[in-house]
């Protein structure tokens, strides 16, 4: 007979192992932790913004206020990122899908592959080909849009250089492609064997067992790979700064002007110093905040349908 | 509906590996067929060849022909798809759709059949499916909750329901009881007795007095050794397989477990 292991009761009796206490111990620490670190930021970040949302309308760049000087930016940053999400997200469903169910095993891992590798290649690459090379090649595009579309009020008079914002949205959508790839591909292989042969015995076609089974089981996944993608998206700084080339506010996406937060900052905080340094603070504050309520949106959503994802 | 299934020489593969050997039989419609034998002797693969379920599997290939109402399900021109929506399918772990709500999962095979369904329509469809299964008394006032809340004898019947909503000739179940506790499996095997006045209805069973409780004819599959292919040693009525059994090995697998 082994001696018992040592064993403590808690008051309400339940027998407490080492062990047990150990990892809770270390896994609540942890998650302290993470809570500090943020709360941390939120208040560093509040702290240094402090003067900028406080200071007189006239000190603040633009003259008008600190709301005035960051709405143009808030718009680029979440224009650029929703398009991106936009372009990127079927997209990658699409990728996903054809190398869990559609590609045979060894082409579809080497696709995967690949796709991995995508994520591997550093932002300041992306940006430096989105602007020598991509963004030139899209310029045709961009007339035939201003000719056939100009009636959107997104699509106006094409720039010369095809570095605009819309440029760096699609060199955005490529960047986020990797994560939510790669997450949607593993949640598509998890769908139960079960599940999609119920389907195919209905008489599914394997498109239809796809939607049946499938895409229903992986939606939290794919939402979840989705956000973290907005979450890249939203924070890109290199890629953005270098493609766009930066300017006031415009409706028009396919003309140069607009910026990002993240761009924003990175092109003006070497220099910035007194109020301009709050004032970059704060807008980087604005931008927790966006992806904060993003990401609490995204949690709200899988929340609603948990009753029927599957996991009871 | 209902429809009379002729099976002629059928060999069963998985790649190289020869699963099943030469099964001959005809099963009749508007009857219960149930097929016994020791468990990896070939029933569930023997079963998912009669809606071409088996060719899902990678590798998994068949030779030779299965014959509805003598029309060969293996033909050239026959699309599995509509195989499957005229052969039904209950699983052995209830498979209902966790995404999808009790009246949902009812309805999703005759969504997938494309027409659209006015809602009064849906409405009595699902009714008369899930009254079908015997389960319409207990899941009527929660047709919008998750499938997946029920117990497992209601999921079983579910599946059932979601499998005659198509209205197919012919519902294969494979072990659909094995799952269940034995009041659920009693609810099952009356649920069998009724479905046999419309379908032609072929179960799968490790559970002998099952087979002997529900079937009018019953198959008995063996394999002579591990590795080797399994075949179907004797087909005939129940009476007969259970109380004279032609074949040796009928009577030692019949009387090894009763006994
Ligand atoms: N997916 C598969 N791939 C390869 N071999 C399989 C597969 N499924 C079953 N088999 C093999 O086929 C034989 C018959 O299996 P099965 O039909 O499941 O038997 P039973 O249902 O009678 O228990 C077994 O030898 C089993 O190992
Ligand atoms: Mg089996």
């Amino acid at each position: 007979m082994n001696a018992p292991a040592p064993t403590k009761r808690s008051r309400t009796g339940t027998v407490r192992r080492p062990g047990d206490l150990a990892f809770s111990g270390a896994s609540l620490g942890s998650a302290v932790l993470i809570l500090l670190i943020l709360a941390g930021v939120a208040f560093f970040l509040v702290m240094e913004a402090l003067p900028a949302l406080t200071a007189p309308g006239e000190e603040i760049s633009g003259g008008e206020g600190f709301f005035h000087y960051v709405w143009p930016l808030v718009f680029g940053t979440v224009v650029a990122s929703l398009i991106a999400m936009l372009l990127g997200t079927p997209v990658a469903i699409g990728i996903a899908l054809f190398v869990s169910h559609y590609a045979p095993r060894r082409l579809g891992s080497a696709i995967g592959f690949v796709i991995d590798l995508l994520a591997a290649v550093p932002s300041v690459v992306f940006g430096m080909w989105g602007m020598a090379v991509f963004a030139p090649r899209l310029v045709p595009l961009y007339d035939w849009l201003d000719e056939h579309a100009g009636w959107v009020p997104f699509f106006g008079d094409a720039s010369a250089t095809g570095r605009t914002l819309m440029t760096a949205s699609i060199v955005l959508a490529v960047m986020i492609l990797p994560i939510v790839t790669s997450v949607s591909r593993e949640v598509f292989l998890q769908t139960p064997r079960l599940h999609e042969e119920a389907a195919l015995a209905l008489g599914a076609t394997k498109w239809e067992m796809i939607r049946t089974a499938v895409l229903p089981f992986g939606m939290p996944g794919v939402i979840g790979g989705t956000m973290l993608g907005l979450g890249r998206a939203l924070g890109e700084t290199m890629a953005v700064a270098i493609i766009l080339s930066t300017g006031p506010f415009t409706w028009n996406l396919l003309g140069s002007g607009n910026s990002t937060i993240p761009a924003e900052i990175a092109l003006n905080f070497p220099e910035a110093s007194g109020l301009r340094l709050s004032e970059l603070i704060a807008a980087g504050l604005v931008l927790f905040v966006i992806t904060l309520a993003v990401n609490l949106f995204a949690r709200w959503i899988v929340d609603r349908r948990a009753e029927f994802s599957g996991a009871n | 509906m209902s429809k009379r299934i002729d099976v002629k020489d059928l060999d069963i593969y998985y790649g190289d590996f020869h699963a099943v050997k030469d099964v001959t039989m005809t099963i009749e419609p508007r009857s219960v067929t149930a097929f016994i034998g020791p468990s990896g002797c070939g029933k569930s693969t023997f079963l998912r060849t009669l809606n071409r379920m088996h060719e899902v599997i990678p590798g998994g290939r068949v030779d030779g022909e299965v014959l509805m109402d003598g029309e060969n399900l293996y033909g050239r021109n026959v699309d599995p798809v509509d195989v499957r929506r005229q052969v039904g399918m209950v699983f052995q772990r209830p498979n209902p759709f966790p995404t999808m709500s009790i009246k949902e999962n009812v309805l999703a095979g005759v969504r997938l059949n494309s027409r659209r369904l006015s809602s009064a329509a849906a409405d009595e469809l699902a009714e008369k499916a899930l009254r079908g299964a015997n389960l319409w008394n207990e899941v009527k006032d929660r047709l919008d909750k998750p499938g997946s809340g029920l117990s497992g004898g209601q999921q079983q019947r579910l599946c059932i329901a979601r499998a005659i909503a198509i209205q197919p000739e012919v519902l294969l179940m494979d072990e659909p009881c094995s799952a269940l506790d034995p009041i659920s499996t009693l609810a099952i095997e009356d649920l069998i007795n009724d479905l046999k006045a419309d379908y032609t209805v072929v179960i799968v069973t490790h559970n002998m007095q099952q087979a002997a409780r529900v079937s009018d004819r019953t198959g008995f599959f063996n394999l002579e050794a591990t590795g080797r292919p399994g075949e179907l040693v004797e087909f005939d009525t129940t009476q007969a397989i259970f109380n004279n059994p032609s074949q040796r090995a009928t009577e030692d697998y019949i009387s090894g477990r009763f006994g």
